[in-house]
């Protein structure tokens, strides 16, 4: 089946911002789909609502709406740009829903547009609850068994039926209170009666218990014709109960015989083709470990981010194959990139072992509730591939950048045998550690088995890893323990410390190639990992390929994190790109698996490996690079420049020397001081004693916050000495290496810019503006492009600092300050010789292809060369504006209140004629609601209280009814803002916390002097909001412009669509 | 990673090159034909799959024996390699149907197998200069090399059929509940039981007979169908059975051909068949079915494959091709009631997508016989 010719101009709808479950995989699927769409000729019109992403980019699409994903924003574009058909399925669950909600009212049938890649049936038959279990029971494919049952004697009969352990799920109780796990006859009785009583309507569900069964999925690829194939299958070590989103896994299975990989096999095979779908899938199955027995636990009738992982585990392209069969394509018909040779249909066949990691944001969150389960709270992941489970497993470790080393976890080294083995059944972010813990104090494999169901195999790889370890801490070391110790991943520095001796020598590892067919044909993948093998393929490759380019080393930003996500790949990308349309060869290390930069012809070469020094030592002898870059790839770049610098590898761009003086407290005083910039006061500390002291010194509030840091981690505003005295207890319980910063804190107006410099001359495309003021993470604030308030002679202020600092620190390539203005002074906050968060959309809007220029620079070239002038680059006559997103929702007793820590996870855009309707489209976009009546609940700290009057009175004009509690009331009804008081929690009922359950309140406007532990009053007032999905607005200023644009009576229908390529 | 590294092995090749590795299994000097197997899963099936009789089997996959040796997935009574290589095997095995490790096994089936060997560098190296003879030793010496590479060059496979093949005939019934009552008769020149199972499951009686027995005695069965199984070597040397299949052909008795049945019956109808560079082994074989348009992702097992140019086009057509390097995959003879296969629709291991040719087979059986 060649080519549909009737398929020309095709929209893309992509997966939005960033949150917790639906992250960078979709950037990566969406820009490989716009790619493929496009080497076919086609039109493609691109609909994105994130800015940061590659598939936004001028080069990916001929149209691009950077535009809320909302239906009727979608019909705008649908009737403003007449595609004739309409791909969903690479958008995540966001686009799918949207391109379904079309479907399904009949206007996608309405404007002639087809829907490729899937059909409205299929997508219900998957993903409709009771459809698919009819589905899956009429062709034969087991479910988790369930029944609803109205009597004990009924739950009874349907356990014996199905077998215990059976989940009790009474029907309309809250937080599904009354139900649990039954293991026997006799609980069951105890747990339905109690169910039965406690449930409204008299119901309860018995369900199955398959907790603790072995979680597998398979990647499945079909096309039109009916061909079908299994990408890949992956294991869960952790199994059936925490969402494989939060599960370390492993590729492919290693505790299924044949006989079962086969059978489940054959059931995805059977499920996809049943369901008719074509493309890519992705099913979830739960094993029993003790039979055949299987069920079908979820199908992802799409591309995922488990089959982003399959790609990269195996190099087998899926949203690229997926996107040419939902234009007509079949699998006999697409070549095999990998191979050159061969066709897509074909099954990859993998000679390593790769292990995913979840990146967790508990080290931000320290208060957020750890345990993991059905909802999943990673923001991001690492991949490792090795020759051996130990090793990835290892790999993996070093990559997620805890500060591990092995897996043993210094904390639990502390606790007694007992805690240990209580710490097993609490299945949270470190119980792999705490198991590993359990190891090493011969806790029996029977044992852990029993209580966490992880199955024996991986005891036994992680039990070899903990002989080693125990080993080498008893100071044993040869040469063979050496290379034995160096195969299962220790690194250098590990065994040094570990075992308190001199390595026998240094064995440095070479590279095997990641081909999809296990070396049975040659294959031209330039894509590698490190092993101790036989050989080094990757040096094979460079010395047959002869291409006397010269090379360099980009760097990569590891795993998406709060503070450090999407925004910096988009920068890898860039400077690979610029590097290879330079002339030079662009070489990539990275081991993300979500992104673009780890896609393998991004550049001439990816690295698949940690980004720690003796890796990346590694890479740079079988390399010999001319050059590396570290400013793009955020702080896990950064961090890599010491090392660097000593194994005397040109670091292309700002020095190492400059990045340092930005860095290190002292030096930047003293540049400061040299180029006759102010700053707020501050000092460096690091005892209490010694914080308490500056900070009485200085005057509240101050700024505390460690030094080296990115995303404002451990960043907080301390009213009083007290909370000096809170933070410096928890930040100082790790040995501080760094110093901690304490800061004057000036509530000021805060902007940033980014700037270009070529070591002379600098060119900064835009000056932003947040609508917060300072004390809230640059991260989480709203920003505006261009600047709507600043005058003139503080723009000229900025320009001219910014001119100062690059050239003083002798920037070549990207830097990003941040100033406050207070009281008509400009202060600088913070430099960052490297790239940062808002390049890509500054670039998108201003039309600075930034990265390019920048990286142009540490080639050698000149801004003035290149047609750029310098300062700032003229002014655009619209405005953008970036709103944050978050995933509150997903992290459960967070305070929400914004502050220096950054809390987002993602961001939209909204662009327009006037910063007004920008503005509306980026709240818009983040998901706001707009109501224009209901109640909007109001409990603001004391400083406050004065300016939330005049917003309570915009929300009273509107004819919102207002609540507060009793401070705050008394001020707005003296004020004269008429407003009911509510009684503070713990003041008897109702209180506060029942208003909200009421559903009486459509908006909360909270702040409070102090936060982040779940107790507080405030911080519960948050969450509660955040449940019971109310908007929750933190800072007076959000409260102000969000006010401001409930009155303005805009709505959705009446935004205008912007095609940035037109800008 | 081995725990216990003392014990040595050796693999030596037909080019000279030695890799030292780790011995497990049995312990000696083994010679035979070195060839890989891309599985993931399904040592098991591999290590008693009669096919790999006389060779020394590398797996790609670098962590072997992960879930141990259980006592249902034999494809055959014992293993017949002639030796195994492998990265790295498992100590801890870990299933529920787990009767024994690796390690356990290959002792027992005097198996001498070798760990610590650098598997894809070793693959790479069959890619390029073909299959080569080759010995995994425990006692190796450096100062009798030249012998050693003597033996290992002299080695050539023979008489494979007859040493897998079993020697005297042998029933079994049809699987319970399974629908129809037909009567097969397998040829074995080293079949598989999922061969058997496959048929008893479609509501077969298999008669297994030896690989050697005349057309007239398997006709005299008054078989349904005949089934030509997988087996070892190389076909050409097997003249008396060709000439057996030859005979049997026009009987119109239906007739259904596996890899080395497949090869058989294309000599029997005066094709040719060559010896690939290094073969297909593994579970990923993708081949096109020319009628249905498909391609189905299928089991394979051969280092030889029928010549097509060398088919006469008058008997038949060329009904399945490799979609990688466009051999032969299957043959359907218009002239006779016989179609072949070069894969392993049986599958274990392996996918078993391609298993509608046995469905095929019982239809072709029930017309023969005006069942339907």
């Amino acid at each position: 089946m060649p080519k549909r010719s009737d398929i020309k101009r095709v929209l893309v709808i992509g997966s939005g911002p960033i949150v917790i479950g639906q992250a960078a995989e979709f950037d990566y699927a969406g820009t490989q789909a716009c790619r493929a769409l496009k080497e076919e000729g086609l039109e493609v019109i691109l609909v994105n609502s994130n800015p940061a992403t590659i598939m936004t980019d001028k080069a990916m699409a001929d149209k691009i709406y950077i535009e809320p994903l909302r239906p009727e924003i979608i019909k705008k574009i649908i009737r403003k740009e007449r595609p004739d058909s309409i791909l969903p399925t690479l958008g995540g669950q966001t686009g799918l829903n949207l391109a379904m909600e079309l479907a399904e009212e009949g206007f996608l049938e309405e404007e002639g547009v087809k829907l490729l890649g899937a059909n409205p049936e299929t997508i219900k038959k998957a993903e409709d609850r009771q459809a698919f279990k009819d589905t899956m029971l009429s062709i034969g494919e087991p479910c988790i068994p369930s029944r609803v049952e109205t009597t004990v004697e009924g739950a009874l009969a349907f356990a014996a039926e199905i077998g215990y352990p059976v989940i009790v799920r009474p029907a309309y109780t809250l937080g599904g209170s009354g139900g649990g796990i039954a293991q026997s006859e006799e609980e069951l009785r105890e747990i339905a009666g109690n169910g039965l009583r406690l449930s409204p309507i008299t119901q309860v569900l018995i369900e199955k218990c398959i907790s603790g069964w072995k979680e597998i999925e398979y990647e499945v690829v079909r096309d039109g014709k009916g061909n079908v194939i299994t990408v890949c299958n992956m294991e869960n070590v952790d199994p059936v109960g925490v969402h494989t989103g939060d599960s370390v896994v492993v590729a492919p299975s290693q505790t299924l015989t044949d006989k079962e990989y086969q059978m489940l096999r054959s059931s995805a095979i059977n499920i996809i083709s049943t369901l008719g779908i074509e493309g890519g899938c992705n099913v979830q199955y739960a094993l029993y470990p003790n039979s055949f027995e299987y069920a079908v636990i979820e199908v992802n009738p799409r591309v995922s981010r488990s089959s982003a992982l399959a790609s990269k585990a195996t190099g087998y392209p899926i949203a690229k194959v997926a996107a040419k069969i939902a234009i007509g394509y079949s699998l006999d018909e697409i070549p095999n990139a990998v191979t050159g040779k061969t066709c897509a249909c074909f099954e990859p066949t993998l000679d390593y072992c790769v292990v995913k990691f979840p990146r967790w944001p508990f080290d931000k969150f320290v208060y957020a509730e750890k345990t993991l389960g059905t909802q999943m709270k990673a923001t991001g992941e690492v991949m490792a591939i090795a020759r051996s489970f130990e090793q990835a497993m290892m790999k993996a470790v070093v990559s997620i950048e805890l500060g591990m080393e092995t897996l043993t976890l210094p904390q639990l080294e502390e606790q007694s045998d007992e805690e240990i083995v209580r710490l097993l059944s609490v299945t949270d972010d470190e119980r792999l550690f705490v198991v590993y813990e359990a190891i090493k104090r011969g806790v029996s494999f029977d044992r852990i088995f029993e209580i966490t169901k992880i199955d024996k195999w991986f005891l036994a790889k992680f039990a070899n890893l903990a002989k080693m370890e125990l080993a080498l801490k008893a100071g044993q070391l040869d040469a063979e323990s050496y290379r034995r110790a160096k195969k299962l991943g220790f690194l250098d520095a590990t065994i040094a410390r570990l075992s308190g001796r001199e390595l026998p020598e240094q064995w440095l590892p070479g590279y095997q190639m990641v081909d999809t067919c296990a070396a049975e044909f040659t294959a031209e993948t330039p894509y590698f990992y490190s092993s101790y093998g036989d050989e080094n393929e990757a040096a094979e490759h460079i010395a047959r390929e002869q291409s006397g380019k010269k090379k360099v080393v980009v760097f990569g930003s590891g795993p998406i994190r709060i503070g450090q996500g999407i925004e910096f790949d988009y920068c890898c990308v860039h400077c690979a790109w610029a590097l290879k349309e330079k002339g030079y060869e662009a070489i990539i290390a990275n081991n993300n698996p979500e992104t673009v930069s780890t896609d393998f012809d991004t550049g001439d070469r990816l690295y698949f490996d940690p980004l720690n020094p003796e890796y990346v030592k590694a890479l740079l002898e079988t390399e010999k690079p001319d050059g590396v870059v570290v400013q793009f790839g955020g702080q896990t770049a950064i961090k890599l420049t010491k090392s660097l610098k000593e194994m005397g590898v040109p670091i292309l761009g700002t020095s190492p020397d400059a990045i340092d003086e930005a860095e290190d407290r002292e030096r930047f005083d003293a540049l400061l001081e040299r180029c006759g910039i102010p700053r707020p006061q501050g000092h460096t500390v690091f005892t209490t004693e010694e914080a308490v002291e500056a900070a009485g010194e200085l005057g509240y509030p101050v700024l505390l916050r460690p030094s080296y840091v990115l995303g404002g981690q451990n960043m907080i505003i301390a009213y009083s000495e007290a909370d000096v005295v809170e933070y410096m207890r928890i930040i100082t319980a790790h040995e501080l290496e760094n110093p901690v910063l304490i800061d004057k804190y000036l509530m000021g107006i805060e902007t940033e810019v980014d700037a270009i410099c070529d070591g002379k001359d600098y060119l900064i495309p835009g000056i932003m503006q947040h609508v917060e003021r300072a004390g809230v993470h640059s991260g989480d604030s709203i920003s505006v492009y261009p600047s709507q308030t600043l005058s003139q002679s503080l723009k000229d202020t900025i320009v001219d600092y910014t001119g100062r600092l690059a050239r003083e620190l002798g920037v070549v390539g990207l830097m990003n300050i941040q100033y406050v203005v207070h009281e008509g002074q400009v202060y600088v906050i913070e430099v960052n010789p490297r790239s940062s968060r808002t390049v890509p959309y500054i670039s998108k809007v201003t039309g600075v292809p930034m990265v390019d220029l920048a990286t142009r620079c540490m080639l050698g070239e000149s801004l003035a060369g290149m047609g750029y002038g310098t300062g700032l680059f003229p002014e655009k006559d619209f405005v953008a504006v970036k709103v944050p997103v978050f995933s509150f929702e997903k992290l459960h007793d967070v305070d929400t209140q914004l502050g220096p820590e950054m809390k987002s996870t993602g961001e939209v855009l909204g662009v327009a004629k006037t910063y007004e309707e920008a503005l509306f489209k980026g709240l818009c976009a983040a998901g706001y609601q707009f109501k224009h009546h209901g109640g909007v609940l109001i409990t603001v700290r004391d400083q406050d209280k004065h300016e939330v009057v005049p917003i309570a009175d915009r929300f009273s004009q509107m004819g919102f009814d207002l609540y507060a509690t009793g401070g705050t009331a008394l001020r707005l009804n003296k004020n004269m803002v008429p407003t009911t008081a509510v009684k503070k929690i713990g003041e008897g009922a109702p209180d506060v916390l029942d208003l909200l359950e009421s559903g009486k309140i459509d908006y909360v406007i909270s702040t409070s002097a102090k936060g982040r532990t779940p107790e507080r009053d405030g911080v519960r007032i948050r969450r509660k909001a955040v449940e019971r999905q109310i908007p929750c607005l933190t800072a007076i200023d959000t409260a102000d412009v969000l006010s401001k644009m409930l009155a303005s009576g805009r709505t959705v229908e009446g935004i205008e669509v912007v095609d940035i390529t037109e800008i | 990673m081995q725990q216990n590294e003392t014990k040595r092995a050796w693999l030596v090749l037909q080019d000279g090159s030695v890799y030292p590795g780790v011995s497990f299994g049995a312990e000696g000097t083994a010679v035979g034909e070195t060839v890989f197997n891309t599985g993931m899963t399904g040592y098991q099936e591999v290590l008693t799959d009669p096919s790999y009789y006389g060779q020394i089997v590398a797996q790609t996959y670098p962590l072997i024996g992960n879930y141990g040796i259980n006592n249902d997935d034999m494809e055959s009574g014992r293993s017949w390699v002639k030796g195994y290589i492998v990265s790295e095997w498992c100590e801890t095995p870990s299933n529920f149907r787990v009767a024994m490790d690796l390690d356990t096994f290959l002792k027992s089936q005097n198996v001498i197998a070798i760990a610590g060997i650098d598997t894809r560098a070793l693959t790479k190296k069959l890619r390029e200069s073909g299959v080569m003879n080759g010995a995994i030793t425990t006692v190796y010496d450096e100062s009798k090399k030249e012998a050693l590479l003597e033996q290992i060059r002299a080695y050539t496979i023979a008489d494979a059929v007859a040493a897998v093949s079993c020697t005297a005939p042998a029933s079994f019934p049809k699987a319970e509940g399974s629908e129809g009552d037909y009567h097969v008769v397998l040829c074995d020149y080293g079949y598989k039981r999922n061969i058997v199972r496959s048929l008893q499951n479609r509501g077969c009686r298999v008669t297994v007979v030896p690989g050697h027995t005349p057309a007239e005695e398997i006709l005299a069965l008054r078989p349904d169908g005949i089934m030509l199984s997988n087996g070892p070597g190389d076909p050409a040397e097997n003249t008396a059975i060709i000439a057996e299949i030859a005979k049997l052909l026009p009987s119109g008795v239906p007739i259904f051909g596996i890899c080395l049945g497949h090869q058989l019956t294309a000599l029997a109808t005066g094709a040719a068949t060559c010896k690939l560079k290094y073969g297909h082994r593994g579970s990923n074989q993708p081949v096109k079915d020319r009628d249905l348009d498909r391609t189905f992702i299928t089991s394979q097992n051969h280092g030889y494959a029928v010549e097509g140019d060398s088919f006469d086009t008058n008997l038949g057509r060329i009904s399945h091709v490799n979609a990688n390097d466009d051999t032969v995959e299957g043959i359907r003879y218009e002239r006779y009631n016989c179609f072949t296969v070069q894969f392993h629709p049986e599958a274990s291991a392996g996918p078993k997508d391609t298993a509608y040719l046995f469905d095929e087979f019982i239809d072709r059986i029930k017309d023969a016989k005006g069942d339907r």
